[in-house]
This record gives C-alpha cells, structure tokens and sequence, in this order.
C-alpha cells in the first residue's frame, strides 16, 4: 500500500470537506486558465498578424498605432494615404514594369528601380477606406495571398482557400471585379462564389458603389487572423469605383442609373501620379534593412514606416500586460485562498486524525512517511480540484468559442493551450522556439506552470497540518 | 530475544516531581516463548510495551531486540526496527475506519520496506476466519471480528515479537478464548515470541510464564 493510497483514503474518508476545498480550488484554477486563454486569444488576435511575413508598415504620417491597428487589424479609424507612386520605391524597374502592364492605360516609360528596391524582398499596397456591410474592404493585389509564407513554414502558404481561387488582376469573365472574402464574412453574410457584392464608401452607412459590383472569386480558411474579418479586392476594381476613378467625361448632376452604369463602364482609372494606397507592407531582405529604411523614409513629409511587432509590443507593455497582470494576480489570489482553504480542511481534521497518525507511527511509519501522508493529501485536494478547473476553463472557453470567433476570429479548441507571453517568445529568441518541433512548440503554455504551481501550493499550505502529523506524540495519542 | 537491563522509566507530575513508572533490573524472553503479563491498572504495564516497541524511551538502561539495542538507534531506526520485527495488538484495535478489513493488514506492512503481500494478507484473514469480510469496514464489522483483524495486521510482517495489550478486553466471553487461540496457535507456528497484558486469570491460567509488575514497578515472577 504507497503512500499515495493511504493519503487519497484520508481524502475519502472526509468526502464532503473533501469534495468542497477541492471545488473551491477547481473555480480558481477555471478562472486562471481562462484568464490565460483570454490572454492567448488577444495575443493571437494581435501578434499573429505582425508575424505574417513582414517586418515594415509604410503609410502616412501620424499615429503610428493608429497606421498598425488600422492596416493590421482592420480597426480603428482609416488614416490618410501616401501616393503610389511612393510604393513604387520599394519595386525593382522589372517588379513596376510587370505591374503597370496589367493596369489598362499606364504609362512605361522612364522606369528605374525604387530607392529601396534593394533592401526589400516583397511590398504589397492595401487601399482602405470601404466597408461591405460591418467588414472592412481591403483593395489589393493578387500577391496579397500568394506571397505571406507560414510563420512556422516558409514553404506554405499562409492563406489557404476553403473555396474558389485568389482573384485576378484582369479575368476575361469579371475584369478588375473579383473579390476574396475572409471564412467570417462567409459564415456572418452566407457569401457564396458568385455572390456580388458592392463596397459602401467610409463606412457600412456610406455611399455603396453599387454601379461596380465585385464578383466573389474565392473564401479564405479560417486563419484565426483579422483577415478573416475582411474583403479583399482587386486593387485595379477598387481604383475604378466611382470617387476612386477619373470619369472620362463629366456626368450631368441628373444623370439616369443607366446612364451611371455607362459611365462607370466608360471610367478610366487614375493616372499613376494622382493614385493613392493608404499604406504598403514590406518585407526586407536582410535584418538591418528595417532601421535603415525606417530611418531614411521617417526623415522625410511624404511617409512614416512602422515596426508592426514593435508598436504592439509597445501597445502589449503599456495596456493588455497590466490588465492581464491585474487578473492574473486576482485569480491567483483565488487560488491561494482555495489553498488556504485546503490548510484549513486538513488542520481541522488534525485533532481527530491524531489517533490514526499514532497508530501508523506504532506499525513503523516514521515521522517523515506521516508528514508526507499529508502532503500528499493536500497535493491530491490541490492538483486534483486544479485538474477539475483546467476542465472547466478549457470547457467554458471553448463553449464560448463561436461567439469570440464571431467577434475576434480567433478560434479556441477545448485542447487549445494558452501560449507564451510575447516577451518570454521574445526572451528565448523565435529562432529557438522556431527549431523546435511543432508538436513541442504547440506544448509549450504558460498553463505548464499551473500543476507544478499547484503542487507547490500544496506543499506549502499542508507543511502546517504535516508538521503537526510529524510532531504527534505516539504513546499519547494512541490512548491505550 | 528480548532482553531489558536497568531500564527506568518516569513521568513528571503536575507538581514538578517525577513519578516513577518502571524500574526493571533484569528481564529476558527467548525465542518464541509466550508468557502473561499482569498488574494493577496504571502501574505501567503499556508504558512497557511502548518502550520495548520504541514508541517511548526508557529513562535510562537498555533494551534490545534481537540484540540491537533500542538506545543505539535514530529514531527511523526504531521505527523500522518496530515496522520489521514487532507485531502490536491493541486493546482497543485501532483499526484505520477509512481502510477495508485487507487494506488494514496491507497497512501493517507499508511500512516495513519490503512492501506489501496482498497475499500473505489474504491468507492471514483467512486464518483468523474473515475470508467473506476482506472488504468491509472496520465499522460494518463486530468487535470480536475487529480484534481478528487488528491480530491479522500484526502478525503480516511476520515478526519476531508480537505485544499484546489487554487483547480480549473489549471482546465478549465467547470470543475471548477464541482470540486467546488464534494469538497463541499462529505464534507457535511462525515462531514469534509473545508477550501478552491481560487482568484475566482465566487467560493467564493458561500460560506457562506470567510475570507481575508490581506495586514498585518492578517485574516479579508468578510462575516460570
């Protein structure tokens, strides 16, 4: 017979007071792990995004959160826009000379590579500015899914379709039409492919620029990133909406609908120098090429360049650490009461459990078996109520999943574990956590330390009552 | 066997003064011998048995078991010196309420370090005649069949000296005799010296040695 049975028959024995410090500890571990899973969704939420694949947001001056909220994440207010022609710095001659062939009426000539052609790998320009119902239109180009690689695995990409296809710059069906939408937009609207749907200008409210409706060409997986919250579409498409394009004559202010959609049919879009991107994401070929380029585009008017990991970082430091901080300490506090609570349980039951300790002390048990009979009987209350919360936390959240999913487009699974803070990602290097394999790295959780935590708990609220047990006189509780 | 010298023993009184409670010059059991010992109630004869078990110390002089002496060892050495070689019963069982009639007698072997003979277990269940009750709790179960377990649980590491306090006090008449036997008969065949408290006449009667602690705390032969 181990100790671990007589320890767990000490806990049935007293089942009720048992059951009821163990429950306590149970809530306080379910609100620990749904305090970490809260945490891991709001990290996944943000830092997911800044981890696709590149290092640079340029766009126009101002907030430099405000430029990554609005170009990451979809929220915030839209921010002003940078010309394209500023986005062009960052191609090669070739790189602009292939893009401008694609766009109808450019003009190729006098092309040389951009100043910071050589320093970057890819840079893709995003359009903002449109909504489709409460979703925010991305116009862009068909690179947008082709060039952002797993984080975890270059050779994947990082957006895969559950239907349809990326869209195309110019398709013989749809022309400069064809959208993309994210698997939320999917699921909250029932887009189908073929569905077509039409941009509203500013906000879901604003003018709907019904005269250009978008084909829908392909739905995204879900990628339990913002872009399951948007609307892509092509950025030729959305430079011909209308306030977007140059008419090619003027429209009389009572013009009939047809003659509207005549006129869209006949609008050419802006020249090269009159275009505008509300920011460009940039990818770098080396690790210095940041700073430098930060650096050489911030000291001038026309654009500012942001680190995205840097301003959430910063955005994590300053607001979602301490309130994680804050909660994790009330729920921890919880726990130790519960511990507390285990302290009391077991202490009260020292008085009429005297007795037995002698008894097992007169068939040779020594004072350091006893004291560690009761250990192991808090660790049984403390680990076991733990084991009981982790449970109930993982159901609770998952339960909860749909509804975060509506509203963040992160998913949680029952088995999902909350992952590491971001400094402590940061602190090992992502190039150690990144050789790991994926099995491990998906192990590793800040919900490791909750049993190890639990156990050490328990060791410390039941010294008291082991300590008693280990000091039991003998011949005198035995009373024979 | 077992072998006392010059062990004292006193408790300090409320007043400050000691109250001596033993004081044994000389006092020996061979191998597998059984004998009675007797006394008025409260002139020591637990306090005894706790001292030659290790539980309490002797004030001074030696007792050793086997030839180890007590004095010589930590206190973990008499623990598992008492866990490996002696079996106690007690007057009132002190079974653990929480364990089944085997679990019991398993408890009297988790602590020896040679672990535990679920076997042997049964079979000393069995002996005593609890063969259908190996499962029920010490509650469910009579005072007679408590007792057979509490004689079970000190016999299962098979030691050299079983000490029994006061073993059938609590046991009606019809089982006393009973108990007596099955102490007696399983000592005989496993060769355990037995060294039984009793303030029954008809119990000691049937003992070739009983010894008296008397009025000065001293061992005297009654018979030999």
């Amino acid at each position: 017979m181990t100790r671990w049975a007589i320890a767990w028959r000490s806990v049935t024995q007293r089942a009720l007071a048992s059951s009821l410090t163990a429950l306590s500890m149970a809530m306080g571990v379910a609100l620990v792990t749904a305090v970490l899973l809260t945490y891991g969704m709001v990290s996944d939420s943000f830092m997911g995004n800044s981890n696709l694949g590149y290092g640079l947001i340029a766009g126009a001056k101002g907030g430099k959160l405000q430029l990554v909220l609005n170009t990451t994440y979809y929220l915030s207010e839209p921010v002003e826009n940078i010309p394209y022609t500023f986005y062009q710095e960052f191609l090669s001659a070739d790189q602009q000379k292939k893009e401008l062939e694609l766009m109808p009426e450019s003009t190729l000539s006098e092309l040389k590579d951009g100043k910071y052609a050589g320093n970057t790998d890819f840079a893709i320009p995003v359009c903002l500015g449109d909504y489709f119902k409460r979703f925010r239109v991305i116009g862009t180009l068909p690179k947008f899914f082709e060039l952002f690689r797993d984080q975890y695995n270059a050779e994947e990409p990082r957006y895969h379709f559950a239907q349809g296809r990326n869209f195309k710059t110019w398709d013989q069906e749809h022309g400069y039409y064809e959208a993309v939408v994210g698997s939320i937009v999917a699921k909250e609207t029932g887009l189908k492919l073929g569905d077509k749907i039409a941009a509203a200008h500013g906000s879901d409210e604003g003018h709907a620029h019904d005269e250009s409706p978008f084909i829908v060409v392909g739905i995204l997986e879900p990628s339990g990133t913002p872009n399951d919250r948007g609307v892509f579409i092509n950025m030729e498409g959305f430079y011909l909406m209308e306030g977007h394009a140059k008419p090619v004559d003027d429209e009389a202010p009572d013009s009939s609908p047809e003659t509207k959609k005549e006129a869209s049919l006949r609008r050419s879009p802006l020249p090269i120098d009159q275009r505008e991107v509300t920011a460009v994401l940039i990818r770098t070929n080396d690790p210095f090429s940041p700073i430098f380029i930060r650096n050489a585009v911030n000291e001038g008017n026309v654009a500012q360049v942001v680190l995205p990991v840097l301003e959430i970082s910063n955005l994590f430091e300053l607001i979602v650490s301490p309130i994680q901080t804050l909660l994790l300490v009330i729920t921890v506090m919880i726990c130790i009461v519960s511990g507390i609570s285990i302290l009391v349980s077991i202490y009260n039951s020292m008085n009429d459990r005297k007795h037995e300790i002698a008894v097992m002390r007169a068939l040779g048990a020594s004072r350091g078996t006893v004291m560690m009979v009761i250990l192991l009987e808090s660790v049984i209350l403390s680990v076991g109520g733990g084991l009981i919360g982790w449970f109930v936390g993982h159901a609770m959240m998952a339960s909860a999943s749909p509804m975060i999913e509506a509203k963040t487009g992160v998913s949680i699974g029952f088995f999902d574990l909350a992952p590491l803070p971001m400094t402590f990602e940061l602190w090992m290097g992502p190039a150690i956590i990144n050789v790991l394999p994926s099995y491990l790295r998906e192990l590793l959780s800040l919900e490791l330390l909750i049993i190890p935590g639990l156990i050490l708990l328990a060791v410390l609220v039941g010294f008291i009552p082991a300590y008693t047990a280990y000091k039991t006189d003998v011949a005198e509780s035995l009373g024979d | 066997m077992l072998l006392l010298e010059n062990v004292k023993k006193s408790y300090i009184e409320p007043n400050g003064q000691p109250l001596p409670i033993l004081e044994i010059p000389r006092f020996e059991l061979s191998d597998a011998e059984q004998m009675i010992l007797i006394g008025r109630s409260g002139c020591g004869k637990t306090t005894l048995l706790h001292v030659i078990s290790g539980i309490s110390h002797a004030d001074s002089g030696s007792v050793q078991i086997d030839g180890i002496d007590l004095r010589r060892l930590s206190e973990q050495g008499r623990d598992r010196l008492r866990a490996e070689k002696i079996g106690y019963v007690f007057q009132t069982f002190n079974l653990l309420p929480a364990f089944t009639a085997l679990e019991n007698v398993l408890l009297g072997m988790a602590f020896s370090g040679r672990g535990t003979d679920r076997g042997r277990a049964i079979q000393l269940l069995e002996r005593v005649g609890l063969a259908e009750r190996m499962s029920h709790k010490p509650k469910t179960m009579s005072v007679g069949e408590q007792q057979r377990v509490a004689v079970a649980r000190a016999l299962a590491n098979r030691p050299r000296l079983l000490l029994a306090d006061e073993p059938t006090a609590n046991v009606d008449p019809g089982n006393q005799q009973s108990i007596i036997d099955l102490i007696r008969q399983t000592c005989n065949e496993e060769k355990i010296a037995l060294m039984m408290v009793t303030h029954s006449l008809e119990v000691a009667g049937q003992f070739d040695r009983v010894e008296r602690l008397d009025e000065i705390n001293q061992l005297s032969k009654v018979t030999s």
